[in-house]
């Protein structure tokens, strides 16, 4: 098991390594960052010396190797367009995002596990086949018509939620919370619905279909052969064997859910890092949309990582030790 | 034997409405079983044997269903019991062994935690005692090291181990009845050997009544004490394993005695029964059998199918074969 893990860690390693090639490609196809930097009026002089300064007549070789370092300790230089440091602008902006996603992402966990466990086992009921119907919708409805319509039917028609921003709140050391005031609160709930409803509604039709074919399984038979209450066959028996496959696809959703806040933060003018990357697209503010890259790319690997280490959580078969495998 | 049977079955048919009009999987069954003994069911696959074991035990997926006839267990009618009433029976008065032990066990509970939540669902006991009677359970099908092997998972086990394990499963809560489908198919020829002697001591050992479903047989020749054989949602033949397998009357019968390798026999080429079994949409007028019988004649085409009853009390055939025919051959 532990040569498993320290083999996967070290493939994330190899992962990261070409997403930081490509991030770091991006300043040199984009132009040369000397022409942007110095004006109309300047010297060769001037520009051998910028270029010394900065590195640039470096091997592209050791070019990259100081990008990585840099960006390992968290320096990923100055935004062009703001004149800050990138890596204080993405912690002053990356609390909007990370709340934004947790509850989106709770909310389509619970929502999609408990829908789907229900429409499998009342798979010929009414209500699930409403709910089968309506998470069609669910699943072909773009993000940001959903938002759209939500903004419509709630804020403007029926003036509940606000439509934009993140409410008031409140600094607790660096991070800032939208959790502990009622606007705040309230700002939250268009947004979370937004961005969770399509992650719902595919977990849940996941969740389905795997309980599905797990009811159909020898031991459950066996199970109900012995006279194990449906209650049991249903949450111990089956949904443990379902849980197995769907906790890679949901973990791969949940990463997704920060990736794709960029049209929810966009729609909403939610003041988080997906937008702060729209912004930095529309002003070719190459640092900050590296940056970007990297932290997008970190998250999926880690969450990869956690899902294969849940696995061994969950599925007795994959902790024993190859060599002595049953089969 | 004067009791009463642990199984009756009367007169059972279980039939499957589709758009082509009713199916009936299983057709006029009657049986019994006594305590301590071991009924074997054959038949080639479709005949109707495994959906007699589901429709017994109250497992038939919809939409098939019993439609008429009765199953008594120990006296008790059980066909027309409401679905948690049979649940309560399951398990413990009557117990499912299944075909394939790889697939009949939940790989990710350990054998131990399965056992004890069987035997604590049906009888009154405290967590540690069913984990007493768990390792009981296991020593008795002969897992080696069983308080040790009660917190292995079931890949752990080897096939002919977990068949073991799922034996134990069935019979942990002490059922008078145990129904046994194609138990030995999925493993290797010396393993089968060992489970049917397991099962065999269970049975007398208990008196548990054993309805041992399969296509094999040289399973039944080894273990049962009668056999019904089963041919299109019917019964061919009924009878004592001996009288049956030696001298049978249904000439169905004789062919699938006719078609088994027997190393006794030599290596003389096998006989075999001509043609398939019919789809049960598409079954023939008269005798079902009566397309593939040597010794059809007319009666057999036209009239409605015989029955045990209707015929000698042994073979559902208008002209059974005569009774002493392989006795003067072996002579």
């Amino acid at each position: 098991m532990l040569a498993y893990i320290i083999r996967r860690v070290f493939q994330s390693a190899l992962v990261l390594l070409v997403v930081g090639l490509v991030a770091f490609s991006m300043f040199s196809f984009v132009g040369d960052p000397i022409d942007n930097m110095l004006g109309q009026e300047r010297t060769q002089a001037d520009v051998e010396r910028l270029r010394q300064t900065l590195g640039l007549d470096q091997p592209f070789v050791v070019q990259y190797w100081r990008f990585l370092e840099q960006a390992a300790q968290g320096n990923f230089g100055q935004s062009y367009r703001q004149g800050r440091p990138v890596a204080e602008i993405f912690l002053e902006r990356l609390p909007a995002t990370l709340e934004l996603a947790f509850v989106s992402g709770l909310m389509a966990l619970i929502g999609g596990i408990s829908l789907g466990i229900f429409t499998a086992i009342r798979r010929r009921g009414t209500a699930a086949n409403l709910i089968m119907t309506a998470s069609l919708i669910g699943v072909s409805l773009p993000t940001f018509l959903i938002g759209i319509l939500l903004i419509y039917l709630f804020s403007v028609e029926l003036g509940w939620l606000p439509s934009f921003g993140r409410g008031e709140v409140t600094r607790v050391g660096g991070w800032t919370t939208g959790f502990l005031t009622t606007s705040g609160i309230k700002a939250l709930i268009l947004p979370s619905i937004t961005l969770g409803l399509y992650q719902m509604t595919l977990i849940m039709r996941l969740v389905r279909t795997e309980m599905l074919e797990v009811l159909r399984m020898d031991y459950i038979r066996f199970a109900r052969a012995r006279g194990i209450r449906e209650k049991s066959v249903n949450f111990h028996h089956a949904l443990k064997n379902t849980l197995v496959p769907v906790i890679t696809i949901t973990g791969l959703q949940l990463g997704s859910i920060i990736a794709f806040a960029i049209i929810t933060e966009t729609v909403f003018q939610w003041p988080g890092v997906g937008l702060l990357f729209i912004n930095a697209v529309q002003f070719v503010d190459i640092p900050v949309m590296a940056a970007y890259l990297m932290m997008i790319s970190v998250m999926f690997v880690g969450i990869n990582l956690i899902v294969d280490m849940l696995y061994f959580a969950i599925d007795p078969r994959l902790r024993v030790d190859r060599t002595a495998g049953g089969h | 034997m004067t009791d009463t049977p642990v199984l009756s079955v009367r007169n059972l048919v279980v039939e499957i409405p589709t758009r082509h009009g009713l199916l009936r999987p299983v057709d006029d069954v009657s049986y019994d079983i006594e305590a301590g003994e071991i009924l074997g069911v054959v038949g080639e696959s479709g005949a109707g044997k495994s959906m007699t074991g589901n429709a017994v035990i109250g497992l038939l997926d919809p939409p098939a269903r019993i439609t008429s006839g009765e199953i008594l267990l120990s006296g008790q009618p059980i066909h027309n019991l409401g679905r948690s009433a049979l649940r309560r029976l399951r398990g413990k008065k009557m117990g499912m062994i299944f075909q394939d032990p790889l697939t009949s066990l939940n790989p990710l509970l350990t054998v131990g935690e399965q056992l004890s939540e069987t035997i604590r669902e049906h009888l009154d006991v405290s967590h540690d005692q069913a984990r007493k009677r768990a390792v009981a359970a296991l020593e008795e099908v002969g897992i080696p090291a069983a308080s040790a092997r009660i917190n292995s998972y079931p890949h752990e086990f080897s096939g002919g181990m977990r068949q073991r394990v799922v034996i134990a499963l069935a019979l942990c809560a002490e059922p008078d009845l145990v129904i046994a489908d194609e138990p030995t198919t999925a493993l290797d020829v010396s393993v089968q050997a060992q489970i049917m002697a397991l099962l065999k001591r269970l049975c007398r050992e208990r008196g548990v009544a054993v309805m041992l479903v399969t296509h094999d047989m040289g399973v039944i020749a080894e273990a049962a004490d009668r056999v019904a054989v089963m041919y299109a949602g019917r019964l061919a033949e009924l009878g004592g394993v001996r009288e049956v397998l030696t001298n049978a009357r249904h000439p169905y019968t004789d062919g699938l005695m006719a078609s088994t390798p027997l190393a006794s026999a030599g290596l003389k080429r096998l006989r075999q029964i001509p043609g398939a079994m019919p789809r049960l949409g598409a079954l023939p007028t008269g005798c079902a059998f009566h397309p593939r019988c040597e010794y059809a004649q007319d009666r057999c085409r036209k009239d409605p199918g015989p029955t045990i009853d209707s015929c000698d009390g042994r073979a559902a055939c208008w002209f059974p074969l005569a009774t002493d025919r392989k006795e003067e051959a072996q002579a």
